[in-house]
């Protein structure tokens, strides 16, 4: 059924990390605009799902498919493109853990980002954003996020602390505006009073054209940012899914009631903690 | 059973010698040294592998008889230009990087060059000083007719600094260098602009150039040598044996870069040693990009209280090449510093070999010495060894070394690909990140952008 707005839609979707099976069966909605809560205790598969929609080469798509459809119901395969490409569609995913590049300014660094995915067809080598442009807009945004400017000469990621690394992908976020945004556990390592920065900034980013995924263990993220939709995966599978109602329970009560009600994605989670303790050892 | 050394045979031979003595508008005293070293040379075979400053390097198909002086190129040749000529003169480097954007760097235009000198297979084709310059006695160009004009300022450090016997490539050089370059810059004299050497050869070319740059008392100078030209591996390649002699004046202040970009077909052997005089100071870059095989000596001697030299070295090797580079900081004097930093990146099958010594006499108190080696390799089947060295005769003195090797990490590649980067352009980005802090170092802009996009050039993908 078309949509009124441009939807990203994950149908059935398997994916294995080293021939083991996280996601065994995922389906979700989410429009433009949209802001839809993750919960499930660790191991549940919640980062995969951010993975396999950014394009990690480690996390193998077994079956499933994963859209972007458009209001005229037109359809991108996001599954068929490189990760940059899926960048490139509008779709971002701050990372739980970003990765250190040392010797490259976060401002050159994300420059680059801006350069490419606002030109889609860009060819490496072909001009970047002008400077100035670039400079001043990323001075306007860092200001609205109450960011020192200094912070975008430093290295990507290289020596932050938690809160700088999970702050940087909340600039990140500002400057490529995407169309959709997976935040993997972008409150996590922070003290109430970042998370309550955080959970601000993501609300003024966000707005009617863009679609949200927020990947979180608390509710104080979602203060800012009430779900539309608050989804409980356990086990590779979303299990069940709520409003905004949802996320302050299990944030309340934990998961117990969730593993009673689906004995067979609870089965699942043990099993899949067995194995990887079993890799471990 | 014992094996006699066998002098290795080549075109540079006596007659050859005859005719360069013929030709040439050197004094009497600069021929002399060339016949000396050609006694030398005929008493000498290749460098054994037994010597350890050879011992990592693969001379079996280096076939001597193969090279010997070529012919003066085509009147109307035009001279090799180079890297870091086109960087200063034709480039402006605006807002490519966001700090030097910051730093004003946006109203950085195209730069002058005080002097130029272009050699081509052995034969000077350019020589071009700043005439205001000449006009406050700054000497540079071709070797030949400066020696005999300044012989004072330049006999005592002419192949003084290097020791021309110490094997056959030394002793060849010192017999048969051509279209070889000097600068002389008097005391107090300071250049603004750098003046630039460019030594070219063609597909199977020989160059022997030799260059020796002299600074005065308080003399300031920014010198930028580079190499050009030479076939791909497979061809004829090209061979070249050269050196470089460097003497910082008391109170002086020489920029030098030293760039070797030759095409991956070309036998590469240099020495290059540099003195510096009390409170002088030294920042001497090393770029190496191309030839088949490269054995390179650096040496830096502190000789003067408070002197302090700044080693630069930034490689990329692919393919098969392989590079050998000894570096030697020795400290003679007492407080001065020496920070030696050597960043190499190693893509397909090449090799990388930093042995590095720093020795401090035992009068040389309050040394502080620093020598450090990182490596990146982009494959795996580049190889690079690092082998830093201490000798240290006094004993108030602080001296630290340090190497590392590692890898591109997936992660990071995913992680900027995440953010719309094409793998290539991630791939670069993190190796020009790797560069950045010996980049950083370099207080030429023109020469750290040349660098950075000749190597990010060729980078391939990764992984």
């Amino acid at each position: 059924m078309p949509s009124a707005t441009e939807q990203l839609v994950i149908k059935g979707l398997h994916v294995s990390v080293e021939g083991q099976e996280i996601l065994k069966g995922v389906d979700l909605t989410i429009g433009r605009g949209e802001v839809h809560a993750l919960m499930g205790p660790n191991g549940s598969g919640k980062s995969t799902l951010g993975y396999a929609i950014m394009g990690h080469p480690s996390y193998e798509v077994t079956a499933g498919s994963v859209e972007l459809v458009g209001a005229d119901g037109s359809r991108r395969d996001l599954l068929a493109m490189e990760p940059d490409e899926r960048a490139r569609a509008g779709v971002f995913l701050a990372f739980q853990r970003p990765m250190s590049i040392p010797g490259v300014r976060l401002a050159d660094f994300l420059r680059h980002a801006v350069t490419n995915v606002r030109n889609p067809d860009r060819k490496e080598g072909q001009e970047l954003m002008p400077m100035r442009d670039f400079r001043n807009e990323l001075k306007a945004k860092m200001s609205e996020l109450s960011m020192d400017t200094e912070f975008a000469r430093r290295y990507v990621n290289d020596g932050f602390s938690g809160g700088e690394m999970k702050r940087a992908e909340i600039l990140q976020l500002a400057m490529l505006r995407p169309k959709f945004a997976v935040l993997d556990e972008t409150d996590s390592g922070l003290d109430a009073d970042a998370v309550r920065l955080a959970s601000e900034s993501i609300a003024r980013i966000g707005g009617a054209d863009m679609g949200i995924l927020i990947i979180t263990h608390h509710e104080q993220l979602l203060e800012h940012n009430i779900p539309l939709k608050t989804h409980v995966m356990l086990g590779g599978r979303i299990v069940e899914s709520g409003g905004p109602e949802l996320a302050q329970e299990l944030h309340k009560r934990g998961y117990e009631r969730i593993r009673s009600a689906y004995p067979e994605a609870a089965a699942a989670e043990k099993a899949l903690e067995e194995s990887s303790r079993a890799a471990a050892v | 059973m014992s094996t006699a050394t066998v002098a290795a045979r080549s075109a540079f031979d006596a007659a050859a010698l005859d005719t360069i003595l013929s030709g040439t508008a050197g004094p009497a005293w600069a021929s002399d040294l060339r016949r000396t070293a050609l006694e030398r040379l005929t008493a000498l075979g290749l460098p054994d592998r037994r010597d350890e400053n050879w011992m990592r390097t693969d001379l079996r198909l280096f076939k001597p008889q193969a090279w010997g002086p070529r012919p003066a190129p085509a009147p109307a040749t035009p001279p090799p230009e180079g890297l870091l000529a086109s960087a200063i003169l034709s480039r402006d480097l605006a807002a490519e990087s966001y700090a030097d954007f910051e730093a004003g760097g946006a109203a950085v235009g195209p730069g002058r060059l005080a002097g130029r000198f272009a050699s081509l297979d052995g034969h000077v084709v350019r020589c071009e000083l700043d005439a205001a310059l000449a006009a406050r006695g700054v000497v540079f160009g071709a070797a030949d007719e400066l020696l005999a004009a300044h012989g004072a300022a330049l006999r005592p450090h002419w192949f003084q600094v290097i020791d021309p016997s110490c094997d056959w490539f030394a002793a060849m050089h010192a017999a048969f260098h051509a279209a070889s370059a000097v600068l002389y810059v008097p005391p107090g004299v300071r250049i603004a602009d750098p003046l630039h050497v460019v030594a070219g050869i063609s597909d199977g070319g020989v160059d022997t150039s030799h260059v020796l740059v002299v600074l005065g008392e308080g003399a300031e100078a920014t010198v930028l040598t580079e190499t050009a030209g030479g076939g791909s591996a497979g061809g004829p390649g090209g061979f070249h044996c050269g050196g470089t002699e460097i003497v910082v004046g008391k109170g002086a202040m020489l920029r030098m870069v030293n760039l070797q970009n030759w095409n991956t077909g070309v036998w590469h052997f240099a020495r290059q040693k540099a003195v510096v005089h009390a409170s002088g100071r030294l920042q001497w870059t090393l770029g190496a990009l191309g030839s088949r095989l490269s054995q390179v000596a650096q040496d830096v001697a502190l000789v003067g209280r408070g002197g302090s030299a700044q080693v630069n070295g930034v490689m990329f090797t692919e393919g098969r090449q392989h590079l050998v580079y000894n570096t030697l900081q020795h400290h003679e004097a007492a407080d001065c510093r020496s920070d030696l930093l050597y960043k190499g990146a190693l893509q397909g099958r090449s090799r990388l070999v930093w042995r590095g010594m720093i020795k401090v006499d035992k009068a040389a108190q309050k040394t502080d010495g620093y020598q450090r080696n990182d490596n990146l390799m982009l494959s795996n089947d580049a190889r690079a060894d690092s082998i830093p060295g201490l000798e240290i005769e006094a004993d108030d003195v602080r001296c630290t070394h340090g190497a590392t090797s590692g890898r591109v990490d997936a992660e990071q590649i995913f992680y900027a690909r995440a953010r719309g980067l094409s793998a290539d352009e991630a791939a670069r980005l993190v190796v020009a990140g790797f560069f950045q802090q010996v980049f950083d170092r370099i207080t030429i802009p023109q020469v750290r952008e040349a660098l950075a996009r000749a190597i990010g050039g060729r980078i391939h993908r990764i992984a």
